[in-house]
């Protein structure tokens, strides 16, 4: 057995990130939240439990992944030398799978029977479906009904692999409104129902149980860089932030090195059609603390409190808040966060695409469109790593719908 | 805590303590601020308050996580109405003008974190709020709340549910200072097929334990059949979601009220 989970300093034992995160949920699934804390505090120490995951995301999901210099997109950018993590090669297309074949497991080891999730862009719902499927439990999981109809292909996925997918009116019909479908739901089952959450967002243990499950992202990364370029730390590491599980995996293992010997660290926020409008998810630019699904947070709400509707081109961004351990590395300089637009994102999709063959998802392509600024201004001898979270295919029928608008828009122009 | 600062603590023992005299579980209904609109909520107010012991007023909130369908569909409505947090307070004051009936607010945190939990108090107090009550604020998340709820003179209500074991009934019930609200299903709020209030026996052998203040059961309570089965066992039946249907469904909100008071009765 060659997996470890990394102890990290956060959070305290109330589940705090200083001010942030904390366990904000009606009283019925406290009791749950202790035992999965203490199930999970236990199957983490477990030789049986950690040789069955480290078995599992070796042979099932294609660990590790690979780090990639993509040199095309560096001479393009014309500066740093820039590595991509390619998350996009596990199986099921995106980071998603590390966590939830985690989190089945443990559901497993407790004894549960049935799990749900919620989905936005479909890739934790298909993620969640597939672990379901390998593990014989059953599987229900909650989309928006806008999110529906732009991840057609992911719905489709996700009931051939034996889940029920239950379409989400309420509210916005997106992924803030299927998370609350499915907090409702434990609320009512919480006895034999596991809930995996797909981000690290949420109460008390979720953002720590999510970010130690994507933390072999870094981990690999700080092996594998040491391999090419005879270093663990590279200069910046950008990856995109919804709630924030693909950045924290690739983060964490950096993030608590001493000032002066960590990289930057930038996650990309869905700045949509530009924070200015108000039509983003930029939740750190353009939101204030406030408490939603359970954790205190920087989040889109208005001054009376009520959640502000978030907006992105990817359905995996398109949510509200984002995670306490986040908010925390934002406060303290830790981590930086930048506004990448919708149009932006495409570009950085469109460039990564030509120059290296490889379709990124369009949360990726995010941090794709940023790395590539960031590069031009730093020197060749300097490495950026993107995490490359996801693969574009769940995104081409949309991409080309939006390609197509874009060009009529051209022309009648 | 002198006498003035215990204000709304005092007025809601008071009705619960006159119940009780009267051989009554406390009648408390609940009713969305704003719903079905801001100019139709007085007159369904008036009509719960007609039977309440102490009535419930929600702040309409979008993303309320512990209530169901019935709750969540009335916020979206009053919400769209134009009906914010202020608005529920001065709605709030001008009851407060036509009755003594104690009235508590539900509310979700972060409504209070929004205005600032210091302003949010102040104003509540102003408005005749006697107490709060926090479906998703477990009494050890943020004990500041409930500290500035008191030196407004307004108590608090937190909740506790089939599933809390006897260690957070303790905590739970140390906190409350109004009542405590035990909540009779694993679930959310809604009117439900059938009654499923099985757990509801053992919850309150083990509140009883633990509580100073009355008890009081929600979730699921539709009718005088249901009230009068939680009234046999807690001081106090709250109803909610029964009255939001009886709206929708263009039923007499007084009649609904009046039978299910009727069903508190303790006999
Ligand atoms: C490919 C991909 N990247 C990123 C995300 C955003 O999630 P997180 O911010 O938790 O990494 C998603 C969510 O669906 C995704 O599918």
């Amino acid at each position: 057995m060659t997996l470890h989970l990394p102890a990290y300093p956060m959070p305290d034992d109330r589940g705090r990130y200083g001010r942030f995160g904390g366990r904000y949920v009606p009283e019925t699934l406290i009791p749950a939240l202790d035992e999965l804390d203490r199930a999970y505090q236990t199957a983490k120490q477990d030789p049986a439990f950690l040789t069955e995951l480290d078995r599992l995301l070796r042979e099932y999901v294609n660990r590790p992944s690979p780090l990639y210099l993509a040199q095309r997109l560096t001479e393009h950018a014309g500066g740093a030398k820039i590595y991509l993590k390619r998350e996009d090669f596990n199986y099921t297309g995106a980071h998603k799978i590390n966590n939830c074949l985690a989190q089945a497991l443990l559901a497993v080891r407790m004894g549960k029977k049935r799990v749900i999730a919620e989905t936005g862009a479909g890739q934790h719902g298909v993620a969640s479906a597939t672990a379901a499927a390998l593990l014989g439990l059953d599987c229900v999981v909650y989309m928006g009904a806008e999110d529906i109809r732009r991840q057609e292909l992911n719905v489709f996925r996700m009931r051939l692999l034996g889940a029920e997918v239950r379409e989400v009116t309420s509210g916005t019909s997106t992924l803030k409104d299927a998370t609350n479908e499915a907090i409702r739901d434990w609320v009512t089952n919480v006895r034999d129902t596991f809930y995996i959450l797909g981000s690290v967002v949420g109460p008390h243990p979720y953002p720590a149980m999510v970010r130690d499950f994507q933390s072999v992202i870094g981990e690999e990364t700080k092996w594998q860089l040491q391999a090419v370029e005879g270093r663990e730390v590279p200069d910046a590491i950008v990856a995109c932030v919804g709630g924030g599980s693909n950045a924290i995996g690739i983060f964490a293992p950096y993030a608590y090195l001493p000032d002066g010997e960590r990289p930057r660290l930038i996650g990309t926020e869905a700045a949509g059609e530009g924070v200015e409008t108000g039509r983003h998810a930029a939740s750190v630019a353009g939101g204030r603390v406030g408490v939603l699904h359970g954790s205190m947070m920087y989040l889109l709400n208005d001054d009376e409190g009520q959640i502000v509707p978030p907006h992105s081109i990817s359905a995996g961004l398109d949510y509200p808040g984002i995670g306490p351990e986040h908010c925390l590395y934002a406060t303290t300089g830790v981590a930086e966060y930048v506004p990448v637009t919708d149009a932006q994102a495409l570009e950085g999709l469109q460039l990564c695409t030509r120059l290296e063959g490889i379709i990124p998802a369009l949360e990726s392509a995010h941090a794709i469109y940023h790395a590539l600024q960031l590069a031009a201004t730093m020197r060749p001898d300097q490495v950026i790593v993107v995490n490359l979270s996801g693969r574009g295919d769940k995104d081409v029928a949309e991409v080309a719908r939006l390609l197509r608008a874009e060009q009529a828009a051209e022309v009648s122009a | 805590m002198t006498a003035v600062h215990a204000r709304g603590v005092a007025r809601i023992h008071a009705a619960f303590d006159r119940a009780r005299d009267e051989n009554r579980a406390a009648f408390i209904p609940f009713m969305t601020a704003g719903f079905p609109n801001q100019q139709d909520f007085p007159a369904v107010a008036d009509a719960l308050l007609a039977h309440a012991d102490v009535m419930e007023v929600g702040i309409p909130y979008s993303d309320p996580l512990g209530d169901g369908p019935t709750v969540q569909r009335a916020s979206e409505v009053a919400l769209a109405g134009g009906t914010s947090t202020r608005r529920t307070l001065q709605l709030i004051a001008d009851l407060r003008a036509r009755h003594d009936t104690p009235i508590v607010v539900m509310t979700y945190v972060n409504p209070i974190y929004a205005v600032g939990p210091r302003e949010f108090m102040r104003l509540a107090a102003e408005a005749g709020v006697d107490g709060l009550i926090l479906p998703d604020l477990p009494p050890d998340q943020d004990l500041e709340i409930a500290d500035l709820a008191a030196e407004h003179g307004m108590a608090v209500t937190f909740l506790i549910a089939p599933t809390s074991t006897p260690e957070r009934v303790e905590l739970v019930a140390g906190a409350c200072t109004g009542f405590l609200y035990a909540v009779s299903v694993t679930g959310v709020t809604g009117a439900r097929e059938g009654s499923a209030l099985g757990e509801v026996p053992a919850m309150l052998a083990l509140a009883r334990q633990y509580a100073r203040v009355p008890v009081a059961v929600g979730f699921g309570v539709k009718d005088a059949a249901t009230a009068r089965t939680v009234a046999q066992l807690a001081d106090g039946v709250v109803v909610g979601s029964a009255f939001i249907n009886a709206i929708q469904g263009g039923q007499d909100v007084g009649a609904l009220a009046a039978s299910i008071a009727q069903g508190c009765r303790k006999d």
